[in-house]
């Protein structure tokens, strides 16, 4: 393998094992904070222990989404310098701000919350994880300002090889960014909503205690409300981002829907073996003028195929790259199933939150074992469904790192070999391998175990205050 | 008119000397939890006392990272992929000393959480030797070439004068955590950390006048000597004294405030001497990363100099409150989260 090769696999590692932890910690920070709301507003000790509870799953959690953060923001220079070059007029920009406005708040306001019980007000303590869970959405808004760019590059302009950065409101109001956000963020809500589902419904299947079974069918219904609030708008956002796509970044349209050649009207694929080699479908089943209808929302349209969008981007930039350029994104199987997972399990996630309700409404919801008994595998659906749409987003933008800017390869550390890049996947990798075996087993252990009500909140100490002058530093 | 590249090195540098003074410590108290912890809850008093406080520390290197990004990104772009494998063991080492944080108390098995001390020791002790190993070879010059591209390895950065470099920090580091834990402890750990600070504070003293005096060899540092690295050093080296003072006085929070200063006028030593340079090249001046020629345009820079105008005295404002919050001692009858 090429050190092109290892530092790519290197960054989807790093990247993906990231974003395993992300969306809970967006979802379950802001369910946390509801939570603790109603125990402050209404004293009810049962919200206490939930907020206990899942706070705790919380933190498990949080700790792994921070930790393995710190190697997004240095990962950039390290394997990627011409591409930090190219772009750090702009990139640079968010994270940065990101960094100020964001980490800063959550990593301090997140102390404040585990070890403020017994120091802070109620208030003031409530405020705290509020804190926290705006940061973490600040955060993704402005990681997500720094993603739009390499999708769809705006207020810029070249100046000796470097994009400068000329119109800052433009790239914080890129049209990218008002569609991805909101799927972003709200998929996160539906993972926390998942979570909290599956592992609700485990401790109710098991439970016999009346104050726990009561605390976790309070729970069941908290996870179905933010499931199904956020999934079909989740839908809806991804929807709009797939017309958007026709117009900014048309490969990856057709790269996920394996579209080898341009149809007007176009109809859409549900199950494709295709020859990558020879770029062409072997098997393919459609529905005749869908794909039209879901990018331009009328039943014909052309939409371009690969093929096509090959020829016409190896003229454009046969100047630049050479003739021989190739334009289209590796794995197209990948691209093509990963899409059909991710909508395929939005849509499946909704209708069972809806049964959800349904069951809710029939007043059966925490008895019913037939619907409670899979909610806890079916976990999986949401982190599958994230995962394969960042499969999606990045590796269909390929060749590109920059839109139409830059190519990946031509981003990476020219002084970096084999050896450096090899010995740090590998040492990512077992250090994130024997981490998540360690998550697991906690996120386990007090998920199945711990008694929602043993959670003994700490009071304060009535020790005298111990402080003195030169204490205070 | 202000120069705002100027600017942007001044809060690169502060931001620094920020994460080297409060992440300091507790790298320090990482490094010192086997040697004043005997037992558990000892352990955990050690822990429970950076608990509220090491992940807002953390965070200014990762502002300093994406200062030195949007300010200056050939800067951020050599010096990242330049440092590749002394970044990536610094990197292994802030990923286990975090999780360990978390999740050392949540299970009862001894050999679970001697993995996580173990865990918590080692990613403190490398992150404070290779910071210094790191900054060492800054000020020293590494090979840059005339496209901005690093052109050694991992062993150019492991010469002697560097290797110093990392064992002043690693030393500093560890003296200013004792002196944290000296405010925040009481009882049986708080005299096991008394017995160590003379201890620390001597040899630290040898490395420091190695350090300098080799220095004068090694680098241009005194080349041109300015005001704000004359007063650096000449303010490091009096608060060094003066902690040592303090110590053997038994006035540990003048001591405490002694390395704190120590280590920000040691900073403005070394952010200093290379101004206007970021990062000198040792295969010749032309080669050099300037604040000028490693910089964003002047627009980005004043757009982030508008942030930072805001949210820089927000964070601390509110960072100062968690440290009132959280002035209490953590002894044997506190609630321990961690």
């Amino acid at each position: 393998m090429s050190v092109l090769d290892l530092a790519r696999l290197q960054f989807a590692v790093t990247t993906l094992f990231h974003y395993i932890f992300v969306p809970l910690t967006i979802g379950l920070s802001l369910m946390v904070a509801i939570m603790q709301t109603q125990y402050v507003r209404t004293g009810d000790e049962g919200y206490k222990h939930m907020t206990k509870f899942w706070g705790k799953l919380f933190l498990i959690n949080f700790a792994m989404g921070v930790v393995t953060g710190i190697v997004q923001e240095f990962q950039f220079g390290m394997g990627w310098s011409e591409y930090s070059r190219f772009v750090g007029d702009i990139f640079g920009a968010p994270l940065a701000i990101e960094a100020l406005m964001a980490f800063f708040i959550e990593s301090t306001f997140i102390g404040l919350w585990i070890f403020g019980w017994d120091k802070l007000p109620k208030r003031i303590h409530l405020f705290s994880i509020w804190m926290v869970a705006l940061a973490t959405n600040i955060s993704s808004l402005w990681i997500l300002i720094a993603n739009s760019w390499m999708q769809n590059p705006v207020g810029y302009e070249i100046v000796n090889g470097r994009a400068q950065m000329i119109d800052f409101g433009a790239v914080v109001t890129n049209p990218n960014v008002f569609l991805q956000f909101p799927h972003v963020v709200l998929s996160a809500f539906a993972t926390a909503g998942f979570f909290v589902m599956g592992v609700s419904a485990y401790r109710l299947l098991r439970g016999k205690d009346d104050l726990e079974r009561l605390n976790f069918s309070r729970s069941l219904k908290f996870g179905i409300v933010f499931a199904l609030l956020s999934l079909p708008a989740t839908m809806w956002f991804g929807h709009l981002s797939g017309q958007f796509l026709v117009e900014k970044q048309p490969m990856k349209l057709a790269a996920v829907e394996a579209l080898w050649e341009s149809e007007d009207p176009a109809s859409l694929s549900f199950f494709q073996i295709g020859d990558e080699a020879n770029r062409q479908a072997l098997i393919n089943i459609r529905i005749p003028s869908l794909l039209s209808f879901l990018t331009y929302d009328t039943f014909d349209g052309l939409v371009p195929g690969i093929n096509d969008l090959n020829a016409y981007y190896q003229k454009q930039y046969a100047g630049v790259y050479g003739e021989d350029a190739d334009f289209v994104p590796p794995m197209i199987w990948m691209l093509y199933w990963s899409f059909r997972a991710m909508v395929g399990f939005g849509i499946l996630m909704s209708f069972i939150a809806l049964v959800g309700v349904v069951l809710w409404w029939r007043k059966t919801l925490s008895t019913a074992g037939w619907y409670l008994a899979p909610l806890p595998i079916l976990i999986a659906l949401p982190y599958i469904a994230n995962s394969t749409g960042w499969m999606i987003t990045e590796l269909g933008r390929q060749p590109w790192i920059v839109q139409g800017l830059m190519r990946t390869q031509d981003a990476i550390s020219p002084n970096l070999t084999v050896l450096e890049v090899g010995l740090s996947l590998v040492g990512f990798t077992l250090v994130y391998g024997l981490l998540s075996v360690a998550n697991f087993y906690l996120l386990w252990k007090y998920g199945s175990k711990n008694r929602i009500t043993a959670e003994i909140l700490p009071m304060p100490t009535p020790a005298s205050d111990n402080l003195r002058l030169e204490n205070a530093y | 008119m202000i120069d705002l590249n100027v600017v942007w090195f001044l809060l690169v540098a502060v931001l620094f000397t920020g994460f080297f003074f409060l992440e300091g410590f507790d790298y320090g108290v990482g490094i010192l939890l086997p040697f004043v912890g005997r037992d558990d809850k000892e352990r955990r008093i050690v822990i429970n006392t950076i608990g509220p406080h090491w992940d807002g520390n953390e965070v200014w290197l990762l502002t300093a990272g994406g200062a030195i990004f949007a300010a200056f990104p050939n800067w951020y772009a050599t010096l990242f992929s330049g440092f590749y494998l002394a970044l990536f063991l610094i990197l292994v080492g802030l990923i286990v000393r975090g999780v360990a944080f978390e999740f050392r108390s949540k299970d009862e098995n001894p050999l679970w959480r001697k993995t996580w001390d173990a865990a918590i020791f080692i990613g403190s002790f490398l992150p404070a030797l290779l910071w210094g190993v790191a900054f060492a070879n800054i000020v020293r010059g590494v090979p840059i070439n005339e496209n901005m591209t690093f052109t050694g390895n991992l062993l150019t950065l492991l010469n002697p004068y560097s290797l110093l470099g990392g064992v002043v920090t690693l030393t500093l580091f560890t003296l200013h955590g004792a002196l944290f834990l000296s405010l925040k402890t009481d009882g049986v750990v708080l005299e096991r950390v008394q017995k160590l600070l003379k201890g620390l504070w001597l040899p630290l003293v040898v490395v420091v006048l190695l350090f300098v005096g080799w220095s004068f060899f090694e680098t241009d540092l005194f080349e041109g000597f300015n005001l704000v690295q004359g007063v650096g050093l000449l303010g490091a080296v009096v608060a060094l004294l003066g902690a040592g003072w303090a110590i053997f006085n038994a006035k540990y929070g003048r001591a405490f405030i002694g390395t704190g200063v120590t280590i920000v006028g040691t900073t403005a030593f070394l952010f200093g001497g290379l101004f206007p340079r970021v990062m000198p090249s040792s295969l010749g001046a032309e080669f050099d990363l300037t604040i000028y020629n490693a910089s964003s345009s002047p627009y980005t820079l004043q757009v982030m100099t508008v942030v930072a105008l805001i949210f820089v005295p927000l964070v601390l404002l509110y960072q100062g409150w968690t440290y009132w919050v959280f002035r209490k001692r953590v002894t044997a009858n506190s609630h321990l989260e961690y």
